[in-house]
């Protein structure tokens, strides 16, 4: 029978266990979690600032999922060394394994600022207790000052809209979501954050943080403008967890680097999720893509071929990896996905409300962005993913509205009369 | 399993399966053609199921060829990416059927985004919707089906 380790207990982890259950219902799983809940997906947690979710609401799979699957979890344990066949984790005991899934996620990194250790009400945003912490600090009339405009500083601004007395988010970056959008799209939505009462101050970094006699803070930005506040959230961003691969020699560079088959280049360990490195599609290059579909994507994968006999070519594959994201704030939808390469094509669309980005290259779709109007936007990634050639579409139609139409006839039957 | 399929060459691009499905899955479902009229007439509607027409979409005529339509809908794949995709894990397989958890989805969208069908939709306040083949709501069988007036939707096992 074979032993299974799992350390994290994510997204990753949890299709983990999916895939190696696919493959081998009685080997042992063994999940060191180091946080204390089961499996949640950790975007939620703005949703739960907002209110649109709840702790029972916001768990990932039913309460009877590890029981289901036979699967031990370790609450509140942390991994401390990964051996040959072993993990060290820092109650003092060590779990042998036959095969090791690594789900270790990302953590937070907190820039060094002049005066922050002078500030007690800092947070960051990236863990259930995170937000279970800033839910309590919170008072109607609080002044919150986000320093990060990316996604996670975002969504933690919409999470805490309405219930705080004032908002104010900084970035280095001269707009916001920089990592996603370019700068007549941030702008959009930069204007639809501001209207919901956002404040910015973007190109700028807080150059020092002081604590105010009666008990407030201010910031003093490198503009040389300053922010008053009383509560701090850091969301500058975050550090794949490599740690334990890279001290046991393993292959590393932003994430710990692994193969279509979820593979690192230690044996008979995986990795999946936002701990791990793979080649993007229509790039090539071998990325951090910390997005949920990824993660699982990949934690299943890991755990279909930790699960099957190592007999030359992995039992599952996922060679097709994209940067993808689907955001929306206060009722404005944002999708992006692929990447825009070095002279590349672009028809772009747009109004008042909307606004649409397609890039093409060599025959191929590559990416776009969605501002607005996203409707069956799943067409236009399943072109990317799948590398569908433009040749065999019609994307003069394609590009103004995403149909099925435009793959022919062929296609059209294939899904619509028979089993996919 | 029994899946909804088309057969394009009957459809006749009416749309009445749109209109079928946004009242079986209406609150005022149920209550025949008095319910259908309170719960459509004059409003926008939000169904599962879309027609795509050659004839309504000018970008895909061609003149050459008669007009062609037929519908959309989830095509509950054997290995569905919507629910791999999922954030909160309100997306999941029930005996086959691809079916949400309203009460969990956060209306995240990312769905959507993967969605190779463009099968997933969405209402007016951003709540995601898809396809369940009415066998939650009070119609028990796809009421798209059942009101297509030329066989142009079939509900049957292949």
């Amino acid at each position: 029978m074979k032993q299974y380790v799992i350390i994290g207990n994510g997204v990753a982890a949890a299709a983990s266990i999916e895939g190696i259950r696919s493959r081998d219902s009685q080997g042992l799983i063994t999940v060191v979690s180091k946080e204390k809940y089961p499996v949640y997906c950790r975007p939620l947690i703005s949703y739960l600032l907002e209110g649109k979710t709840d702790l029972t609401r916001m768990q990932y799979r039913d309460p009877d999922f590890y029981k289901n699957n036979k699967a031990e979890v370790l609450y509140g344990v942390s991994a401390e060394k990964l051996s040959s066949g072993k993990v060290e984790l820092d109650n003092g005991s060590s779990l042998p394994f036959d095969e090791c899934i690594v789900a270790t996620g990302s953590d937070p990194f907190v820039l060094p600022f002049k005066g922050l250790d002078t500030v007690e009400n800092k947070y960051t945003f990236q863990t259930l207790d995170d937000a279970l912490a800033i839910e309590k600090a919170i008072r109607k009339d609080s002044r919150v000052f986000i320093v990060g405009a990316g996604l996670i500083g975002l969504k933690c601004a919409e999470g805490l809209t309405g219930r705080v007395g004032s908002i104010t988010v900084c970035d280095l970056a001269d707009r916001v979501l920089s990592s996603i959008l370019d700068a007549p799209t941030a702008s959009i939505v930069q204007k639809h954050l501001e209207k919901n009462g956002m404040s910015f101050l973007l190109a700028d970094s807080a150059s020092e943080f002081k604590k105010n006699a009666d008990g407030a803070y201010t910031a003093l930005m490198s503009s040389g403008k300053s922010v008053d506040f009383d509560i701090l959230v850091l969301a500058v961003g975050v550090r794949a967890g490599t740690r334990l691969v890279k001290e046991a020699g393993g292959k590393v560079e932003r994430g710990i680097v692994i193969d279509e088959a979820c593979r690192t280049s230690l044996d008979h360990v995986y990795a999946a999720g936002d701990c791990a490195q793979t080649m993007e599609l229509t790039q090539g290059t071998s990325k951090v893509m910390a997005i949920l579909p990824n993660a699982y994507l990949e934690g299943y994968t890991a755990g279909v071929n930790a699960a099957s006999e190592d007999a030359g070519s992995p039992a599952a594959v996922f060679d097709n990896a994209i940067a993808m994201n689907s955001i929306g704030f206060m009722g404005l939808h944002i999708m992006s996905a692929g990447s825009a390469p070095e002279g590349c094509q672009v028809y772009e669309e747009k109004d008042q409300d909307h606004w649409k980005k397609l890039f093409t290259k060599d025959g191929y779709l590559t990416g776009f962005m969605l501002v607005g109007d996203i409707d069956r936007a799943g067409i236009y990634t399943n072109m990317i993913r799948n590398r569908i050639p433009l040749s065999e579409v019609d994307f003069e139609s394609m590009k103004k509205l995403p149909n099925l139409y435009a793959f022919g006839e062929k296609y059209r039957h294939h899904i619509l009369t028979g089993e996919v | 399993m029994k899946r909804v399929y088309v057969n394009e060459q009957w459809c006749l691009g009416c749309h009445l399966c749109e209109y079928n499905c946004a009242y079986a899955n209406s609150p005022k479902a149920g209550q025949g053609l008095y319910g259908m009229v309170d719960a459509l007439k004059d409003k926008p509607i939000f169904p599962r199921i879309t027609i795509e027409s050659t004839d309504e979409d000018a970008s895909c005529a061609d003149p050459s060829q008669t007009a062609i339509s037929y519908a959309v809908q989830c095509r509950h794949c054997t290995d569905p990416i919507c629910v791999k995709s999922c954030i909160s894990g309100a997306l999941h397989k029930e005996n086959g059927t691809v079916v949400i958890d309203h009460d969990k989805c956060v209306g995240c969208f990312t769905c959507i985004l993967v969605c190779p069908y463009g099968a997933i939709t969405h209402d007016d306040t951003g709540a995601v919707q898809k396809c369940e083949l009415c066998l939650k709501n009070t119609a028990g069988k796809p009421a798209c089906v059942a009101g297509c007036p030329n066989a142009a939707i079939v509900f049957e096992e292949r």
